[in-house]
């Protein structure tokens, strides 16, 4: 049998939850200073604006094309390469009085017009200001309102104590991927949104792999003290969240790799989302359930006097 | 202890995976170039334009593999895609117009297959290239409009019955109107006029400063239908005007309370299609010229104050250029039927409109009127001062004879189905007074990125997944390759389940969910292989490992996919097009991973090992 880790004995993860809560704590600080200094680099999908994407057949030249872009009045553009020196996305603000859903044509007349060759339009998008609010309350909406089901349910199967550590160790994972982005400027799209709803739903798988585990090993080990149930539940469940994050984390590599660049923000979160996670469910997660004072008594069941239980049964 | 698996599980289970396998099929057979060709107004589709279409097809040398005649289109297939385009500019050149022929990429899927309902995935914008308009109706202008038109109205009705008033006024409100009046009795003969008429509004009056005041109000039902008919009438005109554009298989739908979605697959010229979406329309009455004769008329001998227009099927008309009436002042027009069945339409005009009709139809009873309906429609090209070219087109919808003297309402009887009752109302609407239109998002994908993301989207799942399944089958061994025939399988059962869902599309974000999907669907096996390996060292037989195993871990299981569901649900609640195409195939990837990890390893594990006392080694 191969195996990542053989325990023989637990290991003892509690014994540094200390400085795993520091580390939090930190990176968790970090990040809502970033937040509130930086905040974040929303995408065009949040601004609205106009966003053109062009192939060249030359590997293109970024002062030209703004130069090309500013004769055209278009003076506060952001031009950069996207993708590979071929390819340029321009993404030009809303502006006050113009007819945003005219500007992409007009910027891929005024690229063709001029000495490029041959310019492919690869995508032009558009999005009023009024459409960019409604999809950021949207977004904003959507991840409360799972948070909240996720609530619910985790509080329906589980303890209360454990239930609190898992959506505390749920906000933890979410405030460092976005501090994440926020301390590197990656913009900000719906696709990126779409893939925190899935760390949501990752991290939260992990953690009640766990979770499921210490429940059991509390009716088991009748002796034990919580530190030493949770130290035995997190190594007997180590192996198999090495391997489902490391098997995640082969899949997203590879789509941050060769997916392309419109998935690279997507990819980014996920991965991001997946290591934070993975740590979370071990360190937060089961830390804060200990440190809330789970205890064996609550997880037994309560012994539910049924009538007539202590008869023989007839048949 | 045996693990063993009743026949009806494996019937069950080998059924599953036929019909996944059998609806996944499609996917395979490709598509053929090929051309749809349907009618815009005016013209039909028929079997002598399918004659004529493989006259046309053979005199350029070009043998299709079909031509069909289905649901009013001709589509052809063809071997090439320079066949194609020849065939299109030919065809395109010689039918005319009146029809629009379309180049399209048609499923190659077999008979056979397409007769149980087979039909490969349907791609997203994001991956076949195309664009995505959404649309807003301004309900703030419909309602103004609306506002403005009781205003005019109001103010005539009680003119033409002598009643004064002080004052008409638009309402602060922005739903309703402010009548003054010096009297209490003038008030209450306004209203007693007024109210019978108005069916839907709401009527108030009070005193103040000596003035008597009468508001009259939208009621909230009358405010509602307004927004409805404005959306309803945008919506019918862009269905319209896509027809015109000639996409094959384009979309137009509503989207909540005040927008419309468009979508047109293929269409690259996004500036030709904003500018025909955004076209506009009237409508006039006309008197008909019935002195002059129409073959005189089409040679040219006709009096300078006539003109001859076409109708729908082509037919000239000689009509006076003298206006009756424009579209302006038509507030409403209902197709219904009257009391024999027979189909009519039902006009409401706006007062003045009213009286314009009724001065007109006085003198001219047993006399023929013609509708006209103009749209101006950019031909694409540009003008020398670069503005767009807008080509006006004219068009005969309908010509009635006036049996009576018509006010402000009437109807158009003599129409020969109720197909056609439904069109003219259609284009009577359109004339009258439309809630503008805007665009407020727009999603262009050109083909080449289109296809460079389907490339990308399906190398990253081929690296992915071999990555995953050669890690399995180092750490699991034989139970590693049982699940990785369960995660080939599970691909195979999203593909298929989307195949046959209608409406689910896959998108970029969508397979960057099915990539997710794979590496997360070994979860389960991971977890159930793991508590086999611990159940093994604690000492219990190989059986009892194996089942303790699989039903140990499958409420861990259950618990972990449920959360996930949880957020994809609220995804597919909340997200728009490409995140919604994510949120699909996450939902349905974690519903087939739990029935292929769980119940399709275990059937395969119990038939190689269950059925056996004496193993005391296992692969795993």
């Amino acid at each position: 049998m191969f195996e990542l880790f053989k325990a023989t004995s637990p290991i003892r993860f509690m014994k540094y939850s200390k400085p795993a809560t520091w580390l939090s704590m930190f990176l968790i600080i970090g990040s809502i200073a970033s937040l509130s200094t930086n905040w974040i680099n929303w995408g065009l999908d949040f601004t609205g604006g106009t966003l053109i994407e062009v192939g060249f057949q030359q590997p293109a030249v970024l002062p030209e094309v703004r130069d090309t872009l500013a004769q055209a009045n278009f003076n506060g553009a952001i031009v950069q390469h996207f993708g590979s020196s071929h390819e340029v996305m321009i993404r030009i603000a809303p502006q006050e009085g113009v007819k945003g859903v005219v500007i992409g044509n007009q910027v891929l007349d005024a690229l063709q017009a001029a000495d490029f060759g041959n310019v492919d339009m690869r995508r032009i998008e558009f999005v009023g200001p009024n459409v960019g609010e409604e999809l950021a309350e949207d977004g904003g909406l959507a991840i409360i309102i799972s948070l909240i089901c996720i609530m619910l349910y985790v509080s329906a199967r589980f303890e209360w104590r454990l239930a609190a550590g898992a959506v505390l160790a749920l906000a933890h994972d979410i405030i460092i991927t976005l501090g994440f982005f926020s301390i590197f400027q990656l913009e900000f799209d719906l696709t990126v949104l779409a893939a925190l709803l899935a760390v949501v739903g990752y991290s939260l798988n992990d953690t009640i792999v766990v979770f499921d585990r210490i429940r059991e090993n509390f009716r088991l080990m009748s002796t034990a003290t919580p530190d030493e149930v949770v130290d035995q539940s997190i190594t007997q469940t180590l192996n198999r969240t090495m391997i489902t994050s490391g098997t995640t984390i082969f899949v997203l590599v590879s789509l941050f790799v060769v997916g392309g660049a419109l998935i690279h923000g997507f990819s980014t979160a996920l991965l991001i989302g997946i290591f934070v996670g993975t740590y979370s469910s071990i360190y937060v997660a089961s830390s804060l359930a200990v440190k809330l004072g789970v205890e064996r008594e609550h997880m037994i069941p309560e012994v539910i006097e049924k009538e007539g239980a202590d008869q023989d049964a007839l048949m | 202890m045996l693990n063993k698996y009743p026949m009806w599980k494996y019937l069950l289970l080998s059924f599953i995976v036929l019909v996944t396998l059998l609806y996944a099929a499609p996917n395979l057979y490709g598509e053929d170039p090929a051309i749809q060709i349907s009618a815009t107004r005016g013209a039909k589709v028929e079997l002598a334009t399918l004659d004529k279409v493989e006259t046309l097809l053979s005199q350029a040398n070009i043998t299709p593999k079909s031509t069909v005649l289905e649901n009013g289109q001709i589509l052809i297939r063809l071997t090439s895609s320079e066949d194609q385009l020849i065939a299109r500019d030919t065809i395109g050149t010689e039918l005319g117009e009146g029809f629009v022929s379309a180049l399209n990429l048609a499923p190659a899927t077999p008979a056979w297959l397409e007769a149980i309902g087979g039909a490969p995935l349907k791609l997203g914008l994001d991956l076949r290239g195309g664009v995505h308009f959404l649309m807003e109706v301004d309900m703030d202008e419909a309602i103004a409009k609306a506002q403005e038109q009781m205003v005019q109205d109001f103010r005539s009705e009680l003119r033409e019955q002598k009643i004064r008033f002080r004052g008409i006024r638009k309402a602060n409100t922005e739903t309703g109107v402010i009548l003054r009046f010096k009297d209490e009795a003038t008030l209450e003969r306004a209203e007693a006029h007024l109210k019978p008429i108005n069916p839907g509004l709401l009527f108030d009056d009070k005193t103040l400063n000596n003035e008597f005041v009468l508001t009259i109000s939208m009621s909230d039902e009358k405010l509602k239908s307004t927004k409805e008919d404005a959306l309803q009438q945008n919506l019918s005109i862009l269905r319209n005007r896509v027809n015109e554009l000639g996409v094959a298989e384009p979309l137009v739908q509503r989207q909540g309370s005040d927008r419309i979605v468009v979508e047109l697959p293929g269409v690259q010229d996004t500036a030709r299609a904003k500018e025909i979406l955004g076209a506009t329309a009237t409508l006039e009455f006309h008197p008909v010229d019935s002195d002059t004769d129409i073959s005189d008329a089409l040679a040219g001998r006709l009096p300078s104050s006539s003109v001859v227009y076409k109708e729908r099927n082509g037919r000239p008309v000689v009509v006076k250029k003298k206006i009756i009436l424009t579209g302006n002042h038509i507030v409403d027009a209902q197709s219904s039927s009257d009391e024999y069945g027979r189909p009519q339409v039902s006009i409401s005009l706006d007062s003045k409109g009213g009286s314009k009709m009724s001065r007109f139809t006085k003198d001219n009873i047993g006399k023929p009127m013609a509708t006209l309906f103009i749209e101006y429609l950019p031909t694409g090209k540009k003008k020398a001062n670069g503005k767009t070219e807008i080509a006006k087109r004219e068009e005969i919808a309908n010509v009635a004879t006036i049996q009576a003297q018509l006010g402000r309402s009437f109807r158009i009887t003599g129409l020969d189905n109720a197909a056609e009752a439904h069109n003219l109302a259609l284009l009577l609407r359109a004339g009258a007074l439309i809630a503008p239109i805007q665009i407020v998002e727009e999603r262009t994908i050109g083909p080449s990125l289109g296809k460079q993301n389907i490339d990308n989207g399906i190398k990253a799942m081929v690296y992915g997944m071999l990555a995953v399944v050669i890690f399995m089958f180092i750490y699991y061994r034989k139970f590693g390759a049982i699940a990785n025939l369960a995660l080939v399988f599970n691909i195979v059962m999203i593909v298929g389940l989307m195949s046959m869902i209608p409406g689910a599309t896959l998108t970029l974000p969508g397979i960057a969910g099915i990539v997710l999907t794979v590496g997360m669907a070994v979860d389960a096996n991971v977890l159930i292989f793991e508590r086999i390996r611990e159940e093994i060292k604690a000492g219990k037989s190989i059986q009892r490992a194996i089942n303790e195993g699989y039903s140990n871990a499958f409420s861990t299981i259950a618990d972990a996919n449920i959360t996930t569901l949880i957020t994809a649900i609220i995804l597919f609640a909340v997200g728009t097009g490409p995140i919604k195409g994510f949120a699909v195939t996450l939902m349905l990837g974690i519903a087939t991973s739990m029935f292929t990890s769980i119940f399709g390893t275990r059937a395969i594990v119990n038939a190689l090992w269950g059925g056996r006392n004496d193993i005391k080694k296992i692969s795993i």
